[in-house]
């Protein structure tokens, strides 16, 4: 057993939990982009941070972080943002400032290649969903680590 | 009169909650209580949105039962209306930013732990005031 | 300019500086220099867009705009009239100026690791007031109001100390007010079923007299009224104002506090009308005479204050409540035109003293008025800038405190109310009282200190702002705006 487990692991919630974990990560992949539709991003993100903050409590918040540094959680942020928020912006900068925000239709390529109503759904379901799940993912954890960290941690 | 009061409990409940969640807020001492006590108070409002969008509560109306905003033929041919799914939607968002509200209050509260090893106002203002602030 | 790329302005504004807060955030793991360019570029880009935006609503009519292609009972929709158009101006004008002003006082005061996140806070906290500005669904400004509310939370506890608990205060209070809001929306939502603004203006008509409107009404006053420190509602105010760091006063007495108080007018105004207003009158009349007792007690309170900061936080009470003063005698157009050419003139005002007072902490670190003295010969730009400040704020002509009270004091002989002129005198001569004791400290007396003058980043924004209480107070008192105040008024009459 390496040094920095603090405390002794108990071998149900160790079994269990490694048990658990690709079920919950597959059931909050399921619940972002599964459905058809708007909807589930923030469910699907929240069940994706428990997956992971399950983790971190079972094997340790050092080994947690050494799965996903801060940098990378950081970034993840932002990628989301990038993605839902960019996605409303193309369709303003795609259509030369015509569009309106979150206009998804308006986005040329995708709308030429499946017609304007498919274009809305495939955007909203396998672009925003997925950016939203992102953001919220990495904002939980880093919630979790600003509270749970602090009494190692010298802010 | 009572056949009144019990037909919209939900909404009864909503005020009682945040009712709870005022009393806390301005009488108790400990700032975690406080924080609580805002919990509680958003808790009651999301309550309150929840039954705007129930149509199946307003039974005389006739209307009866109200289905979740879901597309089921067999309700279709039975007329059910369905419950109105935008107060859901809005309660989505209002959880979010309950959710975080609350984590930067908690955050808060770890540092003003952290400086002043208590939690209860009078002792922190107390304190402050032995600083000379 | 073409004139649909002119519809995109007021939604991007709000778009770009949230995903502008966010870039910061990972620029700030290569490079924690580069964090401030951005949100420099980024303000400025955003202050000539809302140039471009009044410019448009000026010349050619109101921007309404469907987010995503939804009409607008269903979809959220951004309206931008000549209010609207005005107040934007006014906050990313004096964000822009903050921004400059930050750099060197922020430097001093806070860690460096955490100018990233800082600098994240600060654009989301714009990005947020300019959303509650610009937007024409009652909802968005709630969850806007929550963007701007949360980042200036976090922004004021930035310090530490005694500022947590500032910060805390300020928490649960303004959550609590954002809770009577949406209870508010709530209601309305019951009894009309739509959040359009506009829209429910029009359905509203017919329901002045239910009580779940009156009942809505009254919630969404005191929940904005907490918002926007309205008298009795503002004890969380002076706190967060003294302990926060001078940059972030600076903002939150220019940015936050307007949005805040622009989205409790637009509400009275524009949703519940003015009709309402005179249906019901037992919950209006009460707010001519709060701001009345807001003006006494508030300068008494400012009176017995040391701490310049706190001197200048129930200041911007005082000035809140001549805002409220003004609206609350609708029928009068100069009242209310006092009242809403008060939101620049006390963004200005105040903004200058603010910075002035950051330059002075920047430099020597007194807070207290009574270790003023001797500082206007080392410090004489400066000092003639708070100087000029103070002078606005008494109301001295021509600067641009006078003008709101002119136009109030007309407005108080347009309706007969001398007991309204007597208050707006009265609180003329309570605000001399109060800064006639940091003017005595600054000029007549002397005593030696090594201070000198502020660094030209902190001093420019501050000089210019100086020059422009004056400068907007002999353009309002020339007469040329009337035409634009008389939109103003118009479009909330």
């Amino acid at each position: 057993m390496k040094e920095y487990y603090k405390y002794k692991r108990d071998i149900i919630v160790d079994t269990t939990s490694r048990k658990m974990l690709p079920i919950v990560l597959a059931f909050g992949l399921y619940t972002m982009i599964g459905s058809k539709g708007a909807g589930g991003g923030f469910q699907g993100g929240c069940i994706v941070a428990a997956a992971y903050i399950l983790h971190a409590l079972v094997f340790g918040f050092i080994e947690g972080r050494r799965k996903m540094p801060e940098s990378w959680n950081t970034f993840f942020m932002s990628f989301g943002l990038y993605l839902y928020c960019g996605c409303g912006l193309l369709s303003i900068f795609a259509s030369l400032l015509v569009a309106e925000f979150l206009n998804y239709s308006a986005f040329w390529p995708i709308t030429q290649l499946v017609g304007p109503h498919e274009a809305r759904a495939v955007q909203i379901e396998f672009i925003i969903e997925v950016g939203i799940g992102v953001t919220v993912f990495a904002s939980f954890v880093s919630m979790f680590y600003d509270l749970a960290w602090k009494d190692e941690e010298e802010d | 009169m009572i056949e009144e009061f019990l037909e919209h409990y939900n909404y009864w409940t909503s005020v009682l909650i945040i009712f709870i969640g005022l009393y806390t807020i301005f009488a108790k001492n400990n700032l975690l209580k406080k924080l609580l006590g805002l919990s509680l108070v958003q808790t009651g409002i999301f309550l309150f949105f929840i039954s705007l969008g129930d149509i199946g509560s307003l039974q005389t109306l006739g209307i009866g039962e109200a289905t979740p905003p879901i597309i089921w033929e067999e309700a279709e041919k039975r007329g059910y209306l369905y419950v109105n799914p935008l107060p859901h939607v809005l309660i989505l968002t209002g959880i979010v930013v309950a959710a975080a509200t609350t984590c930067v209050a908690l955050a808060l509260l770890i540092r003003i732990y952290k400086e002043y090893k208590t939690l209860e106002e009078d002792e922190i203002i107390e304190m402050e005031v032995e600083r000379g602030e | 300019m073409n004139d649909i790329a002119v519809h995109q302005f007021p939604v991007l504004i709000v778009t770009t500086g949230v995903f502008s807060a966010l870039t910061i955030l990972v620029v700030g793991l290569f490079n924690r220099k580069l964090c401030y360019y951005i949100v420099l570029f980024t303000t400025t880009f955003h202050f000539v867009l809302s140039i471009l935006t009044l410019n448009h609503v000026l010349t050619k009519g109101r921007i309404q705009y469907w987010l995503g292609g939804w009409r607008p009972p269903w979809g959220i929709e951004y309206v931008v009239d000549e209010l609207n158009a005005y107040v934007l101006v006014v906050i990313l004008f004096l964000s822009f100026l903050g921004i400059v002003y930050s750099k060197r006082s922020v430097e001093k005061e806070i860690d460096e690791r955490k100018h990233p996140t800082f600098y994240t806070l600060m654009q989301l906290l714009i990005a947020g007031c300019c959303g509650v500005v610009v937007t024409g669904d009652v909802f968005n400004l709630f969850v806007l109001a929550e963007v701007a509310s949360l980042s200036t939370y976090a922004l004021v506890a930035v310090a530490g100390g005694r500022a947590l608990r500032a910060s805390y205060n300020y928490l649960i209070l303004g959550s609590l007010g954002i809770c009577f809001y949406l209870l508010g929306i709530g209601f309305l939502y019951a009894v009309t079923g739509t959040l359009n603004m506009i829209d429910m203006k029009i359905l509203l008509q017919n329901l002045y007299y239910n009580k779940m409107v009156q009942v809505a009404f009254v919630l969404v006053l005191v929940g904005l009224g907490i918002k926007a420190a309205v008298f009795p509602l503002h004890t969380w105010q002076p706190d967060a104002y003294t302990y926060a760091p001078s940059a972030v006063t600076l903002i939150m007495s220019t940015v936050v506090a307007k949005a805040f108080i622009y989205a409790l007018i637009r509400l009275v105004f524009s949703v519940f009308t003015i009709d309402f207003l005179k249906i019901y009158v037992d919950a209006w009349s009460l707010i001519p005479v709060i701001s009345a007792v807001a003006i006494v007690v508030a300068s008494i309170l400012a009176y017995r204050q040391n701490d310049i900061k706190r001197m200048l936080a129930y200041s911007s009470v005082v000035n809140i409540a001549y805002i409220t003063l003004g609206i609350s005698y609708f029928t009068s157009h100069w009242s209310l035109s006092g009242a809403l050419v008060n939101i620049l003139n006390h963004a200005i005002a105040k903004g200058c003293a603010f910075a002035a007072v950051g330059a002075i902490i920047y430099k020597t670190g007194i807070k207290d008025i009574r270790n003023y003295a001797g500082l206007a010969k080392k410090m004489p730009y400066t000092s003639a800038a708070l100087l000029i400040a103070m002078l606005s704020l008494i109301g001295l002509p021509p600067s641009v405190g006078f003008v709101t009270k002119f136009y109030l004091a007309i407005g108080s002989l347009e309706v007969q109310n001398y007991l309204m002129l007597a208050i707006i005198l009265l609180g003329t001569l309570l605000t001399l009282a109060y800064f006639l004791k940091v003017i005595e400290e600054l000029y007549f007396k002397h005593s030696e200190n090594n201070a000198e003058e502020a660094p030209l980043s902190m001093l420019a924004p501050t000089m210019f702002l100086a020059i422009l209480c004056l400068a907007f107070g002999v353009y309002w008192l020339t007469g040329i705006p009337l035409d634009f105040v008389e939109k103003l008024v118009t479009v909330i009459r």
